[in-house]
Protein backbone atom coordinates (compact mmCIF):
# COMPACT_ATOMS: atom_id res chain seq x y z
CA UNK A 1 0.00 0.00 0.00
CA UNK A 2 1.08 3.43 -0.38
CA UNK A 3 1.37 5.55 2.66
CA UNK A 4 2.83 9.23 3.82
CA UNK A 5 4.73 9.22 7.35
CA UNK A 6 5.48 12.86 8.47
CA UNK A 7 8.70 12.68 11.02
CA UNK A 8 10.36 15.85 12.93
CA UNK A 9 14.22 15.18 12.25
CA UNK A 10 16.96 17.36 14.57
CA UNK A 11 18.76 19.75 11.60
CA UNK A 12 21.48 17.39 12.27
CA UNK A 13 23.69 15.32 9.49
CA UNK A 14 22.34 11.70 9.90
CA UNK A 15 19.27 12.31 11.06
CA UNK A 16 16.76 11.31 8.03
CA UNK A 17 19.11 7.77 7.75
CA UNK A 18 17.18 6.56 10.95
CA UNK A 19 14.04 7.31 9.41
CA UNK A 20 14.82 5.94 6.19
CA UNK A 21 16.59 2.73 6.62
CA UNK A 22 13.84 0.78 8.56
CA UNK A 23 11.90 1.37 5.20
CA UNK A 24 14.62 -0.63 2.98
CA UNK A 25 14.89 -2.95 5.50
CA UNK A 26 11.54 -4.30 5.78
CA UNK A 27 11.18 -4.25 1.65
CA UNK A 28 9.61 -0.85 1.37
CA UNK A 29 9.75 1.64 -1.45
CA UNK A 30 10.39 5.25 -0.92
CA UNK A 31 8.58 6.93 -3.31
CA UNK A 32 9.66 10.09 -2.49
CA UNK A 33 11.16 12.60 0.72
CA UNK A 34 10.16 16.23 1.44
CA UNK A 35 11.33 18.52 4.01
CA UNK A 36 8.85 21.10 5.28
CA UNK A 37 11.67 23.63 5.80
CA UNK A 38 8.83 26.64 6.15
CA UNK A 39 7.28 24.47 8.87
CA UNK A 40 9.97 23.89 11.79
CA UNK A 41 8.74 23.48 15.27
CA UNK A 42 9.56 25.44 18.03
CA UNK A 43 12.14 23.08 19.26
CA UNK A 44 13.87 23.68 15.72
CA UNK A 45 12.96 20.00 14.01
CA UNK A 46 11.94 20.20 10.82
CA UNK A 47 9.31 18.13 9.73
CA UNK A 48 9.82 15.64 7.08
CA UNK A 49 7.12 14.28 4.61
CA UNK A 50 7.93 10.39 3.60
CA UNK A 51 6.26 8.90 1.10
CA UNK A 52 6.23 5.12 0.34
CA UNK A 53 5.40 1.43 -0.97
CA UNK A 54 5.04 -1.10 1.12
CA UNK A 55 3.44 -4.07 2.17
CA UNK A 56 0.80 -3.06 4.88
CA UNK A 57 1.45 -6.05 7.22
CA UNK A 58 4.74 -4.55 7.55
CA UNK A 59 3.26 -0.96 8.98
CA UNK A 60 3.19 -1.86 12.57
CA UNK A 61 6.69 -3.12 12.27
CA UNK A 62 7.71 -0.46 10.03
CA UNK A 63 6.88 2.35 12.92
CA UNK A 64 8.01 0.73 15.88
CA UNK A 65 11.75 0.38 14.34
CA UNK A 66 11.79 4.31 13.04
CA UNK A 67 10.61 4.98 16.71
CA UNK A 68 13.70 2.86 18.08
CA UNK A 69 15.74 4.66 16.42
CA UNK A 70 14.55 7.68 18.56
CA UNK A 71 12.38 9.08 15.24
CA UNK A 72 9.94 11.51 16.61
CA UNK A 73 6.87 10.28 14.78
CA UNK A 74 4.07 13.13 14.06
CA UNK A 75 1.54 11.02 12.15
CA UNK A 76 1.03 8.51 9.60
CA UNK A 77 -1.65 7.34 7.27
CA UNK A 78 -2.38 5.26 3.93
CA UNK A 79 -2.66 7.52 1.03
CA UNK A 80 -6.32 7.22 -0.49
CA UNK A 81 -5.94 6.47 -4.21
CA UNK A 82 -8.94 8.40 -4.81
CA UNK A 83 -9.90 8.62 -8.80
CA UNK A 84 -10.08 4.89 -10.68
CA UNK A 85 -10.75 4.10 -13.66
CA UNK A 86 -10.21 0.61 -16.21
CA UNK A 87 -8.62 0.43 -19.30
CA UNK A 88 -9.07 -2.53 -21.92
CA UNK A 89 -5.85 -4.32 -23.14
CA UNK A 90 -5.42 -6.55 -26.25
CA UNK A 91 -2.58 -8.61 -27.35
CA UNK A 92 0.27 -10.89 -26.03
CA UNK A 93 -0.27 -9.37 -22.61
CA UNK A 94 1.51 -12.50 -20.56
CA UNK A 95 4.11 -13.38 -22.96
CA UNK A 96 5.02 -9.65 -23.01
CA UNK A 97 6.02 -9.92 -19.33
CA UNK A 98 2.33 -8.78 -17.46
CA UNK A 99 4.40 -8.52 -14.05
CA UNK A 100 6.49 -5.80 -15.78
CA UNK A 101 3.51 -3.73 -17.23
CA UNK A 102 2.01 -3.54 -13.62
CA UNK A 103 5.17 -2.97 -11.72
CA UNK A 104 5.75 0.28 -14.00
CA UNK A 105 2.41 1.49 -12.69
CA UNK A 106 3.19 0.54 -9.47
CA UNK A 107 6.45 1.62 -9.67
CA UNK A 108 5.46 5.46 -9.94
CA UNK A 109 4.03 5.54 -6.25
CA UNK A 110 0.61 7.89 -6.84
CA UNK A 111 -0.73 4.37 -9.09
CA UNK A 112 -1.52 1.02 -8.51
CA UNK A 113 -3.14 -1.38 -10.68
CA UNK A 114 -5.90 -2.20 -7.74
CA UNK A 115 -7.78 -4.79 -10.35
CA UNK A 116 -7.54 -7.29 -13.66
CA UNK A 117 -9.83 -9.58 -15.29
CA UNK A 118 -7.96 -11.81 -18.54
CA UNK A 119 -9.70 -13.76 -20.86
CA UNK A 120 -7.41 -16.19 -23.33
CA UNK A 121 -8.64 -17.70 -25.67
CA UNK A 122 -6.38 -20.00 -27.35
CA UNK A 123 -2.85 -20.65 -26.95
CA UNK A 124 -0.90 -17.98 -29.29
CA UNK A 125 -3.74 -15.90 -29.73
CA UNK A 126 -3.70 -12.36 -28.34
CA UNK A 127 -5.54 -12.31 -24.99
CA UNK A 128 -7.62 -9.31 -23.27
CA UNK A 129 -7.41 -7.67 -20.45
CA UNK A 130 -9.42 -5.20 -18.43
CA UNK A 131 -7.14 -3.85 -16.09
CA UNK A 132 -8.12 -1.03 -13.27
CA UNK A 133 -6.00 1.48 -12.26
CA UNK A 134 -6.07 3.97 -9.15
CA UNK A 135 -4.46 7.18 -8.39
CA UNK A 136 -4.37 9.76 -5.75
CA UNK A 137 -5.58 12.38 -7.67
CA UNK A 138 -7.08 12.79 -11.71
CA UNK A 139 -3.88 14.49 -12.81
CA UNK A 140 -1.82 11.45 -11.78
CA UNK A 141 -4.31 9.00 -13.15
CA UNK A 142 -3.83 10.91 -16.23
CA UNK A 143 0.16 10.21 -16.36
CA UNK A 144 -0.46 6.48 -14.93
CA UNK A 145 -2.08 5.75 -18.11
CA UNK A 146 0.41 7.61 -19.90
CA UNK A 147 2.69 5.34 -18.47
CA UNK A 148 0.57 2.27 -19.55
CA UNK A 149 0.25 3.30 -23.32
CA UNK A 150 3.67 3.60 -23.42
CA UNK A 151 4.36 0.59 -22.08
CA UNK A 152 2.11 -0.93 -24.43
CA UNK A 153 3.40 0.88 -27.38
CA UNK A 154 6.65 -0.90 -26.66
CA UNK A 155 5.16 -4.53 -26.26
CA UNK A 156 2.98 -3.79 -29.19
CA UNK A 157 -0.45 -4.42 -27.29
CA UNK A 158 -3.56 -2.42 -28.18
CA UNK A 159 -5.03 0.11 -25.44
CA UNK A 160 -8.78 0.70 -24.96
CA UNK A 161 -9.58 3.99 -23.21
CA UNK A 162 -12.80 5.00 -21.83
CA UNK A 163 -14.21 7.50 -22.85
CA UNK A 164 -14.48 9.82 -20.08
CA UNK A 165 -12.14 9.25 -16.66
CA UNK A 166 -14.99 8.90 -14.50
CA UNK B 1 -32.83 32.02 -61.34
CA UNK B 2 -30.09 29.98 -58.83
CA UNK B 3 -27.71 28.59 -61.94
CA UNK B 4 -26.51 25.12 -60.21
CA UNK B 5 -23.50 22.94 -61.64
CA UNK B 6 -22.62 19.55 -60.62
CA UNK B 7 -19.57 18.21 -60.26
CA UNK B 8 -19.36 14.47 -60.08
CA UNK B 9 -21.63 12.12 -61.09
CA UNK B 10 -21.42 9.32 -58.54
CA UNK B 11 -24.10 7.95 -56.54
CA UNK B 12 -23.93 11.52 -54.36
CA UNK B 13 -24.38 13.48 -57.55
CA UNK B 14 -26.69 11.25 -58.61
CA UNK B 15 -28.57 11.44 -55.35
CA UNK B 16 -28.63 14.92 -55.32
CA UNK B 17 -30.02 15.11 -58.73
CA UNK B 18 -33.05 12.57 -58.04
CA UNK B 19 -33.57 15.15 -55.13
CA UNK B 20 -33.58 18.35 -56.92
CA UNK B 21 -36.09 16.29 -59.35
CA UNK B 22 -38.47 15.17 -57.23
CA UNK B 23 -38.86 17.73 -54.67
CA UNK B 24 -38.60 20.64 -57.67
CA UNK B 25 -41.90 22.55 -56.21
CA UNK B 26 -40.50 22.46 -52.77
CA UNK B 27 -37.23 23.71 -53.35
CA UNK B 28 -39.26 26.73 -55.30
CA UNK B 29 -40.88 27.23 -52.55
CA UNK B 30 -38.20 28.18 -50.41
CA UNK B 31 -35.72 29.48 -52.58
CA UNK B 32 -37.17 30.31 -55.69
CA UNK B 33 -36.71 29.69 -59.29
CA UNK B 34 -33.66 27.63 -59.94
CA UNK B 35 -32.26 25.28 -63.04
CA UNK B 36 -29.27 22.97 -63.57
CA UNK B 37 -27.14 23.56 -66.41
CA UNK B 38 -24.37 21.76 -65.98
CA UNK B 39 -23.38 17.68 -64.54
CA UNK B 40 -20.03 16.34 -65.21
CA UNK B 41 -17.84 13.12 -64.27
CA UNK B 42 -14.69 12.11 -64.95
CA UNK B 43 -15.23 11.28 -68.32
CA UNK B 44 -17.27 14.41 -69.63
CA UNK B 45 -20.53 16.09 -69.17
CA UNK B 46 -23.49 17.79 -70.20
CA UNK B 47 -23.90 21.42 -70.14
CA UNK B 48 -26.42 24.44 -71.15
CA UNK B 49 -26.68 27.60 -69.80
CA UNK B 50 -30.49 27.49 -70.76
CA UNK B 51 -31.11 24.83 -68.12
CA UNK B 52 -30.32 20.99 -68.67
CA UNK B 53 -32.59 17.94 -68.43
CA UNK B 54 -31.24 16.30 -65.39
CA UNK B 55 -33.99 12.66 -65.61
CA UNK B 56 -31.96 12.66 -69.49
CA UNK B 57 -28.66 12.87 -68.18
CA UNK B 58 -29.22 10.33 -65.20
CA UNK B 59 -30.78 7.90 -67.37
CA UNK B 60 -27.25 8.64 -69.73
CA UNK B 61 -24.74 7.94 -66.98
CA UNK B 62 -27.05 4.81 -66.02
CA UNK B 63 -26.92 3.74 -68.88
CA UNK B 64 -23.28 4.32 -70.50
CA UNK B 65 -21.92 4.36 -67.05
CA UNK B 66 -20.65 7.37 -67.61
CA UNK B 67 -21.84 10.98 -69.27
CA UNK B 68 -20.89 12.36 -73.35
CA UNK B 69 -17.13 13.24 -73.94
CA UNK B 70 -16.27 16.11 -74.77
CA UNK B 71 -16.07 18.70 -72.07
CA UNK B 72 -14.44 18.45 -69.15
CA UNK B 73 -15.70 20.25 -65.06
CA UNK B 74 -12.73 23.12 -66.02
CA UNK B 75 -14.28 24.05 -69.43
CA UNK B 76 -17.44 24.24 -67.14
CA UNK B 77 -15.62 26.50 -64.72
CA UNK B 78 -14.12 28.71 -67.23
CA UNK B 79 -17.08 28.82 -69.97
CA UNK B 80 -20.09 28.78 -68.14
CA UNK B 81 -22.32 31.34 -66.15
CA UNK B 82 -23.95 30.08 -62.59
CA UNK B 83 -23.87 30.41 -59.22
CA UNK B 84 -23.60 27.81 -57.10
CA UNK B 85 -21.34 24.82 -57.34
CA UNK B 86 -22.18 21.63 -55.93
CA UNK B 87 -18.65 19.51 -55.80
CA UNK B 88 -19.21 15.65 -55.06
CA UNK B 89 -16.35 14.30 -56.71
CA UNK B 90 -14.47 11.28 -55.14
CA UNK B 91 -12.58 12.08 -52.00
CA UNK B 92 -8.95 12.27 -52.22
CA UNK B 93 -6.75 13.13 -48.78
CA UNK B 94 -3.94 13.51 -49.93
CA UNK B 95 -3.76 16.20 -52.31
CA UNK B 96 -7.65 17.03 -52.68
CA UNK B 97 -7.59 17.00 -56.16
CA UNK B 98 -9.28 16.68 -58.57
CA UNK B 99 -12.01 18.74 -56.02
CA UNK B 100 -9.62 20.99 -54.77
CA UNK B 101 -8.93 22.81 -58.14
CA UNK B 102 -12.44 22.90 -59.00
CA UNK B 103 -13.42 24.47 -55.59
CA UNK B 104 -10.60 26.88 -55.90
CA UNK B 105 -11.81 27.95 -59.30
CA UNK B 106 -15.28 28.44 -58.54
CA UNK B 107 -14.61 30.73 -55.40
CA UNK B 108 -12.14 32.66 -56.91
CA UNK B 109 -14.73 33.59 -59.56
CA UNK B 110 -17.32 34.63 -56.74
CA UNK B 111 -19.51 31.13 -57.14
CA UNK B 112 -20.59 29.41 -54.48
CA UNK B 113 -19.74 25.91 -53.45
CA UNK B 114 -21.31 23.02 -51.44
CA UNK B 115 -19.09 19.59 -51.29
CA UNK B 116 -19.25 16.81 -49.36
CA UNK B 117 -15.74 16.07 -50.83
CA UNK B 118 -13.30 15.84 -47.66
CA UNK B 119 -9.97 16.37 -49.65
CA UNK B 120 -9.93 19.28 -50.49
CA UNK B 121 -11.43 20.84 -47.24
CA UNK B 122 -9.05 18.12 -44.98
CA UNK B 123 -5.68 19.54 -47.30
CA UNK B 124 -6.64 23.22 -47.21
CA UNK B 125 -9.52 24.08 -45.17
CA UNK B 126 -8.17 27.46 -44.10
CA UNK B 127 -7.04 28.77 -47.44
CA UNK B 128 -10.52 27.65 -48.74
CA UNK B 129 -12.34 29.31 -46.43
CA UNK B 130 -9.86 32.81 -46.91
CA UNK B 131 -10.46 32.56 -50.68
CA UNK B 132 -14.14 32.49 -49.92
CA UNK B 133 -14.41 34.93 -47.44
CA UNK B 134 -12.03 37.54 -50.17
CA UNK B 135 -14.39 36.81 -52.97
CA UNK B 136 -17.57 37.08 -51.25
CA UNK B 137 -18.39 33.87 -51.46
CA UNK B 138 -19.84 30.53 -49.79
CA UNK B 139 -18.70 27.74 -48.87
CA UNK B 140 -20.77 25.28 -47.58
CA UNK B 141 -19.96 21.46 -46.39
CA UNK B 142 -22.71 19.31 -44.44
CA UNK B 143 -22.46 16.79 -46.28
CA UNK B 144 -18.46 15.94 -45.45
CA UNK B 145 -19.01 14.91 -42.28
CA UNK B 146 -21.93 12.85 -40.29
CA UNK B 147 -23.74 12.33 -43.81
CA UNK B 148 -27.40 13.31 -43.27
CA UNK B 149 -26.72 13.88 -38.82
CA UNK B 150 -26.62 17.34 -39.08
CA UNK B 151 -23.83 19.03 -37.34
CA UNK B 152 -21.60 21.62 -39.05
CA UNK B 153 -24.64 24.42 -39.08
CA UNK B 154 -25.58 22.74 -36.18
CA UNK B 155 -22.97 24.13 -34.06
CA UNK B 156 -22.26 27.29 -36.68
CA UNK B 157 -26.11 28.13 -36.68
CA UNK B 158 -28.05 26.53 -33.72
CA UNK B 159 -25.26 26.75 -31.18
CA UNK B 160 -23.94 30.71 -32.52
CA UNK B 161 -22.45 32.31 -29.70
CA UNK B 162 -21.16 29.08 -27.53
CA UNK B 163 -17.73 28.25 -27.50
CA UNK B 164 -17.00 24.62 -28.39
CA UNK B 165 -14.62 22.78 -25.61
CA UNK B 166 -14.91 19.22 -27.24
CA UNK B 167 -16.53 17.08 -30.18
CA UNK B 168 -16.60 13.30 -29.40
CA UNK B 169 -18.38 11.50 -32.20
CA UNK B 170 -19.22 8.57 -34.27
CA UNK B 171 -18.05 9.55 -37.50
CA UNK B 172 -17.43 6.62 -39.61
CA UNK B 173 -20.46 3.91 -40.01
CA UNK B 174 -18.26 0.89 -41.33
CA UNK B 175 -16.60 1.01 -37.90
CA UNK B 176 -19.99 0.93 -35.82
CA UNK B 177 -21.29 -1.58 -38.13
CA UNK B 178 -18.15 -4.07 -37.65
CA UNK B 179 -17.98 -3.33 -33.86
CA UNK B 180 -21.73 -3.45 -33.04
CA UNK B 181 -22.27 -6.48 -34.81
CA UNK B 182 -19.10 -8.07 -33.17
CA UNK B 183 -20.48 -7.02 -29.70
CA UNK B 184 -23.96 -8.94 -30.82
CA UNK B 185 -22.76 -11.69 -32.30
CA UNK B 186 -19.34 -12.51 -30.45
CA UNK B 187 -17.78 -13.33 -34.00
CA UNK B 188 -14.55 -12.47 -35.03
CA UNK B 189 -13.40 -8.62 -36.87
CA UNK B 190 -12.22 -10.84 -40.15
CA UNK B 191 -16.20 -12.81 -40.08
CA UNK B 192 -17.87 -9.56 -39.28
CA UNK B 193 -16.10 -7.59 -41.96
CA UNK B 194 -16.79 -9.74 -44.47
CA UNK B 195 -20.11 -9.78 -43.75
CA UNK B 196 -20.04 -6.18 -44.05
CA UNK B 197 -18.16 -6.81 -47.51
CA UNK B 198 -21.36 -8.84 -48.38
CA UNK B 199 -23.93 -6.15 -47.16
CA UNK B 200 -22.09 -3.27 -49.42
CA UNK B 201 -21.27 -1.72 -45.81
CA UNK B 202 -17.37 -2.36 -46.48
CA UNK B 203 -15.43 -1.71 -49.00
CA UNK B 204 -13.42 -4.70 -51.08
CA UNK B 205 -10.34 -2.83 -49.47
CA UNK B 206 -11.97 -1.79 -45.85
CA UNK B 207 -8.76 0.00 -45.06
CA UNK B 208 -9.40 3.87 -45.19
CA UNK B 209 -12.93 2.90 -43.02
CA UNK B 210 -11.24 0.49 -40.49
CA UNK B 211 -7.43 2.16 -39.88
CA UNK B 212 -9.81 5.53 -38.84
CA UNK B 213 -8.62 7.23 -41.99
CA UNK B 214 -11.88 8.92 -42.72
CA UNK B 215 -12.58 9.10 -39.23
CA UNK B 216 -9.53 11.37 -38.89
CA UNK B 217 -10.26 13.38 -42.45
CA UNK B 218 -13.77 14.21 -40.76
CA UNK B 219 -12.17 15.21 -37.14
CA UNK B 220 -9.44 17.65 -38.87
CA UNK B 221 -12.87 19.23 -40.29
CA UNK B 222 -14.71 19.70 -37.42
CA UNK B 223 -11.36 20.77 -35.19
CA UNK B 224 -10.54 23.31 -38.24
CA UNK B 225 -14.17 24.52 -39.20
CA UNK B 226 -15.81 24.29 -35.91
CA UNK B 227 -13.65 25.01 -33.48
CA UNK B 228 -11.52 27.71 -34.90
CA UNK B 229 -8.13 25.49 -34.77
CA UNK B 230 -5.17 24.69 -37.55
CA UNK B 231 -4.57 20.62 -37.71
CA UNK B 232 -3.39 18.64 -40.01
CA UNK B 233 -4.51 15.41 -41.17
CA UNK B 234 -1.00 14.29 -39.39
CA UNK B 235 -1.75 15.68 -36.21
CA UNK B 236 -4.49 12.91 -35.61
CA UNK B 237 -3.35 10.51 -33.51
CA UNK B 238 -4.96 7.33 -35.04
CA UNK B 239 -5.51 3.65 -34.07
CA UNK B 240 -8.27 1.21 -36.19
CA UNK B 241 -10.31 -1.52 -35.26
CA UNK B 242 -8.32 -4.11 -36.70
CA UNK B 243 -7.29 -6.13 -33.47
CA UNK B 244 -10.59 -6.09 -31.22
CA UNK B 245 -11.12 -9.21 -30.33
CA UNK B 246 -14.49 -10.49 -29.51
CA UNK B 247 -13.32 -11.59 -25.86
CA UNK B 248 -13.16 -7.90 -25.72
CA UNK B 249 -16.40 -6.96 -25.98
CA UNK B 250 -17.39 -10.01 -23.31
CA UNK B 251 -14.58 -8.23 -20.77
CA UNK B 252 -16.28 -5.18 -21.19
CA UNK B 253 -19.21 -5.96 -20.78
CA UNK B 254 -19.14 -7.42 -17.26
CA UNK B 255 -17.98 -3.66 -16.48
CA UNK B 256 -20.60 -2.22 -18.17
CA UNK B 257 -18.93 -1.17 -21.10
CA UNK B 258 -18.51 -1.50 -24.89
CA UNK B 259 -16.64 -0.51 -28.14
CA UNK B 260 -16.60 2.25 -30.35
CA UNK B 261 -14.05 4.24 -32.76
CA UNK B 262 -14.00 7.48 -31.36
CA UNK B 263 -13.16 10.64 -32.79
CA UNK B 264 -11.73 13.14 -30.47
CA UNK B 265 -11.01 16.81 -30.35
CA UNK B 266 -10.59 18.74 -27.11
CA UNK B 267 -9.20 22.38 -27.09
CA UNK B 268 -8.75 22.10 -23.57
CA UNK B 269 -6.91 18.97 -22.98
CA UNK B 270 -4.88 19.24 -26.51
CA UNK B 271 -6.40 15.69 -27.71
CA UNK B 272 -6.93 14.68 -31.47
CA UNK B 273 -7.47 11.36 -32.07
CA UNK B 274 -9.27 8.72 -33.12
CA UNK B 275 -8.86 5.18 -31.57
CA UNK B 276 -11.50 2.72 -29.73
CA UNK B 277 -12.91 3.50 -26.68
CA UNK B 278 -14.34 2.17 -23.81
CA UNK B 279 -18.02 3.75 -23.70
CA UNK B 280 -20.63 2.76 -21.00
CA UNK B 281 -23.68 0.83 -22.62
CA UNK B 282 -26.01 3.61 -21.48
CA UNK B 283 -24.04 6.21 -22.88
CA UNK B 284 -25.91 8.35 -25.63
CA UNK B 285 -22.79 7.13 -28.05
CA UNK B 286 -23.37 3.79 -27.15
CA UNK B 287 -25.08 3.14 -30.49
CA UNK B 288 -25.58 0.58 -32.95
CA UNK B 289 -25.29 0.04 -36.92
CA UNK B 290 -24.22 2.36 -39.25
CA UNK B 291 -25.47 5.29 -37.52
CA UNK B 292 -23.46 8.26 -36.55
CA UNK B 293 -23.13 10.30 -33.51
CA UNK B 294 -21.50 13.23 -32.04
CA UNK B 295 -21.35 14.48 -28.86
CA UNK B 296 -20.63 18.13 -28.23
CA UNK B 297 -19.22 20.14 -25.27
CA UNK B 298 -20.04 23.77 -25.20
CA UNK B 299 -19.56 26.94 -22.30
CA UNK B 300 -23.26 27.73 -22.75
CA UNK B 301 -25.70 25.27 -23.89
CA UNK B 302 -23.87 22.23 -22.20
CA UNK B 303 -23.50 18.96 -23.89
CA UNK B 304 -25.58 18.29 -27.10
CA UNK B 305 -25.68 15.13 -28.96
CA UNK B 306 -27.43 13.95 -31.91
CA UNK B 307 -27.55 10.84 -33.83
CA UNK B 308 -28.21 10.43 -37.73
CA UNK B 309 -27.26 8.08 -41.20
CA UNK B 310 -24.12 8.98 -41.74
CA UNK B 311 -23.64 7.57 -45.39
CA UNK B 312 -26.03 6.87 -48.57
CA UNK B 313 -26.66 8.52 -51.28
CA UNK B 314 -30.40 9.98 -49.95
CA UNK B 315 -28.34 10.73 -46.59
CA UNK B 316 -25.64 12.87 -48.48
CA UNK B 317 -28.09 14.82 -50.64
CA UNK B 318 -30.29 15.71 -47.65
CA UNK B 319 -26.95 17.62 -46.19
CA UNK B 320 -26.41 19.12 -49.71
CA UNK B 321 -29.95 20.26 -50.13
CA UNK B 322 -30.22 21.51 -46.75
CA UNK B 323 -26.49 23.62 -47.37
CA UNK B 324 -28.70 24.91 -50.81
CA UNK B 325 -31.62 26.30 -49.29
CA UNK B 326 -29.26 27.93 -46.19
CA UNK B 327 -27.76 29.70 -48.89
CA UNK B 328 -30.70 30.85 -50.87
CA UNK B 329 -33.71 31.05 -48.79
CA UNK B 330 -33.72 34.72 -47.70
CA UNK B 331 -34.71 35.13 -51.48
CA UNK B 332 -37.81 32.94 -52.12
Amino acid sequence: MLMTIVVELKDQPGQLLKALEPISRLGGNIVSVYHQRDKITPLKRIPVEITIQIDERKVEDLIEAIRRNGVIIRSYNEVRLTATTSLLLIGHIIHTDLGDTINRIDSTGFAEVVDMHISMPQLNQPSTAMITISATNEENLKKAIDILKKTCREKDITVIEPLELQ
Amino acid sequence: MIKIAIFGFGAVGQGVAEVLLKKREALRRLIGDFRVVAVTDSKGGIADEKGIDLSKALEIKRRRKHLPEGITTLDVINSLDFDVCIEVTVTNIENGEPGLTHIKECLKRGINVITSNKGPLVVAYRELADLAYRKDARLMFEATVGGAMPIIKLVRNDLAGNEIYAIKGILNGTCNYILSRMEKEKLTYDQILAEAKELGIAEADPTYDVEGIDAAAKLVIIANSLMGMDVKFEDVERVGITNITPEAFEVAMDKGYTIRLIAEVDKVEGILRVSPRLIPIQHPLAISGTLNAALIKTDLAGDVVVVGKGAGSKETASAIISDLIELYRCRA
